[in-house]
């Protein structure tokens, strides 16, 4: 199947100047190849920059070395190296990330929160609406919410209004740090289902799952990672 | 399209010794939404009031792609073209409200004053896209005929708003937009800016100091320090990943509520 | 007509009051004027033997055009015989020794404040106005920087701003006298405080059209046959007064009545402004049709 994420020798390590200028180093020397139809789970213990490496793909984070090549629109983006236009757009339409918590904008509510993906992808604000509507109620979160902005959900409910947000668009490539941390066994059956959808329909996805079962459910690779010692 | 919407290069600007902004260089594209954050002496003021036509620099070049006649220097260009860029495809948010409005005529005359300023002649019509813009900003289009000095200070940043939006800019300059107002207001208002933005495609510079402004509004982040750009990305890049040590610091003082 | 000689000049003084060099410099700001019409020439504005808000500067624009053979023409609020009118056709005649009339259709130079005779006129004459405040875009603009900035620049939204505030608050545009209008398609003008009435008037006048403002410190011009049209909307288009009466005296129907009040119990009468205009009209026994008409309620 078509390779869909392309990451060679990426190397990531955090200086923070107002620490006595500590270095720590996260990731190293990885290689990893995600096709269309796989679902590959980063596991491995705290501190051994699973979150990281998503991020890196996201170019939310920065790599020091190597490259996090994907495929948009018929061609290989270095998401390392890319400037901001075209980070966006790859953004846009391409990668989709779905973070631990949801980042609450005050005063949005929860089905504008949802829509809004997909209307900046150019669908039609009517459209886009009633797909957030569908997805809101796939995941169990009742109607008279949808309403109301996410800021007063509790962590479950605003954590189902993310991967609604992050799942609407149908982007080609699914980075999801933890999507069931907070759910229970219901609507984490709810997001496997939503995993196993994308996979068929060809995306690529990432994902930090802490529920084996669930991992189990939706993986169809396992990609370990290890900590790193520190560096001298 | 192939050309950015607005393209900066080398751009400096001294005053005597003291060094308002150097060799600062982007480009923007139709509707980015860039933040340029820093402390008061930052320079970021100075790097607005030279990309926005306002103050001419000693280095380098502000270029915009004009609607029939591709990327132009600003400074290039006559007087009368750049005024009449500044009142069509350019907006300017003034901090202060009451910097970009006209205090002694109503609120529709403020709103109809750039259609005016273009020729318009038909006064129902203006009155209706008056209205119209009014409605957009989220103010009562009754008070139409009321003077800004009776409006609120947030109602007042609204009206400034929908005067500099009549004329369909491509691009908004914005100096600290919500800092004059009370914390509620603001967040009402950069709700509005968020959703104009979006809704407009806007292409818009907004300078601030406050980075919550930055998370909200802005696609992309710029951090100056003493005149420089000492980091630039996306938005979330710069401030969950910050590399710079001005940047760190900068993202690590900021008290969460 | 009074015809006067050199011999009657006041000796002592100059012909005409001001020196030659003034007279040259404000001549040359009225070229300067007449070349760009409607924009204002800033010109040094000299201490007149009268104070500020008298018409110094249509004083000082006559005295640097007339000359020994001209018949000079001075009314105030369309009047000859008001006390401003008096003072300064004495002045001239003291200071030139010209000839001086009360009949427009005599005059060579006509001085005038506030009103523009009914009589049109004709190619040759000069119509000098008194101008308080030359520039139009003041009340909206304090700034002079910026207000030059904006006629260079040909920025005039802002007087369609002001007219837009007279309709929505007014239902009309309410300014009926001192109403800008623009000159030859360019320069924004003030006309000075004549009646809106008056406007067509100016429109490709065959007579020069000089405009002094003593305090302000300005000279402009509409030179012969020049456009001159009054700002308006598109649905809201410029208007003359119109009256329901006709003059108590001539029975003009096509001229700028003044209401006088005749009695205490309500009684007015509307007469012709233009007092020379009147009169001709009357040498042709064009009668009135009732001396005094009682107000309607």
């Amino acid at each position: 199947m078509e390779a869909m994420v392309r990451i060679k020798g990426l190397a990531k390590t955090f200086t923070l100047h107002h620490q006595h200028g500590a270095v720590l180093p996260v990731l190293a020397g990885i290689d990893l190849d995600v096709a269309r139809g796989e679902c590959v789970a980063l596991y491995g213990p705290s501190g051994a920059g699973k979150s990281t490496l998503l991020r890196s793909i996201y170019a939310n984070y920065r790599v020091q070395q190597g490259s996090v090549e994907v495929r948009h629109d018929g061609r290989w983006v270095d998401m390392a190296r890319a400037g901001p236009r075209e980070l966006l757009e790859v953004r846009r339409t391409t990668v989709g990330y779905v973070s631990q918590f949801l980042r609450v904008i005050p005063r949005v509510p929860a089905l504008a929160v949802v829509a809004e993906p997909l209307a900046a992808a150019g669908v039609p604000r009517e459209r886009a609406e009633d797909q957030a509507r569908s997805l809101l109620a796939r995941l169990n979160i009742p109607e008279k919410l949808w309403s109301l902005p996410p800021a007063t959900f509790s962590g479950g409910e605003q954590q189902r209004v993310n991967i609604a947000r992050g799942f609407i668009t149908g982007h080609p490539i699914l980075l999801l740090d933890e999507p069931t941390a907070a759910l229970d066994a219901d609507n984490c059956d709810v997001v496997a289902e939503l995993i196993r959808e994308a996979r068929i329909a060809g995306a690529a996805i990432v994902g930090i799952f802490h529920d084996q079962e669930v991992m189990r459910l939706v993986a169809t690779r396992l990609y370990p990672l290890q900590v790193l010692r520190e560096a001298a | 399209m192939t050309t950015p919407l607005l393209s900066v290069e080398g751009l400096g600007k001294r005053y005597g010794a003291q060094v308002g902004c150097l060799d600062v260089e982007f480009e923007l594209w139709p509707g980015e939404v860039l933040a340029i954050a820093g402390e008061s002496g930052s320079g970021k003021t100075t790097l607005l009031d030279c990309v926005s036509g306002r103050m001419q620099p000693d280095a380098g070049r502000v270029e915009f792609n004009t609607r029939h006649e591709g990327m132009q220097d600003i400074y290039r260009m006559s007087e009368p073209r750049r005024r009449l860029l500044a009142r069509t495809d350019w907006g300017y948010v003034h901090q202060n409200p009451r910097d970009g409005l006209r205090i002694g005529v109503s609120a529709g005359a403020n709103v109809g004053e750039r259609l005016m300023a273009v020729g318009a002649r038909h006064y129902g019509r203006i009155r209706d896209t008056t209205r119209d813009w009014m409605g957009k900003v989220e103010l009562d289009t009754a008070r139409i005929d009321d003077l800004p000095a009776t409006f609120s200070g947030g109602m007042q940043q609204r009206l400034q708003i929908a005067r500099n939006l009549v004329t369909h800019p491509r691009l908004m300059f914005m100096d600290e937009p919500t800092a004059s107002l009370d914390v509620s207001v603001q967040a009402r208002l950069l709700d509005l800016l968020r959703g104009l933005t979006r809704e407009l495609s806007l292409a818009a510079i907004v300078v601030t100091h406050d980075l919550a402004v930055a998370r909200l509004l802005a696609h992309r982040l710029m951090i100056m320090k003493e005149g420089r750009v000492v980091e630039s990305g996306l938005t979330d890049q710069v401030l969950d990943d910050p590399q710079h040590p001005y940047t760190q610091l900068l993202v690590s003082s900021v008290l969460q509520a | 007509m009074n015809h006067g000689t050199a011999a009657d000049a006041t000796a002592g003084y100059n012909f005409a009051y001001l020196d030659e060099q003034t007279k040259r410099m404000i001549r040359r700001a009225i070229l300067k004027a007449v070349a760009i019409p409607g924009y204002q020439v800033p010109f040094g504005s000299r201490e007149m033997p009268l104070p500020y808000g008298w018409g110094t500067g249509g004083i000082q624009v006559t005295a640097a055009v007339i000359g020994p053979h001209d018949v000079l023409k001075v009314i105030d609020q369309g009047s000859d015989d008001t006390t401003n009118a008096v003072n300064i056709r004495r002045f001239f005649r003291a200071t030139t020794g010209v000839a001086t009339t009360e009949r427009t259709t005599e005059a060579t130079l006509i001085q005038t404040r506030h009103r523009i005779p009914e009589t049109p006129l004709a190619e040759g004459q000069i119509l000098v106005y008194q101008v308080p405040i030359p520039e139009p875009l003041r009340w909206l603009e304090p700034s002079e920087a910026e207000t030059r900035r904006m006629h260079a620049l040909a920025e005039y939204g802002l007087m369609h701003v002001k007219l837009y505030e007279d309709i929505s608050r007014h239902g009309k545009i309410a300014t009926t006298y001192d109403y800008p209008v623009r000159v030859n398609g360019r320069y924004l003008m003030r006309p000075s405080p004549i009646p809106k009435f008056d406007n067509p008037k100016m429109d490709r006048n065959p007579a020069l059209q000089l405009f002094g403002a003593g305090r302000e410190k300005r000279i402009y011009a509409v030179p012969p046959h020049t456009p001159v049209k009054s700002l308006d909307f598109e649905d809201h288009p410029f208007e003359v007064q119109t009256w329901d009466r006709c003059c108590a005296f001539c029975g003009a129907t096509d001229s700028f009545l003044d209401e006088i009040v005749t009695d205490d119990r309500g009684g007015r009468m509307f007469v012709c402004s233009d007092t020379d205009y009147c009169r001709g009209r009357r040498e042709q026994a064009h009668a009135a049709p009732a001396p005094v008409e009682k107000a309607t309620a």
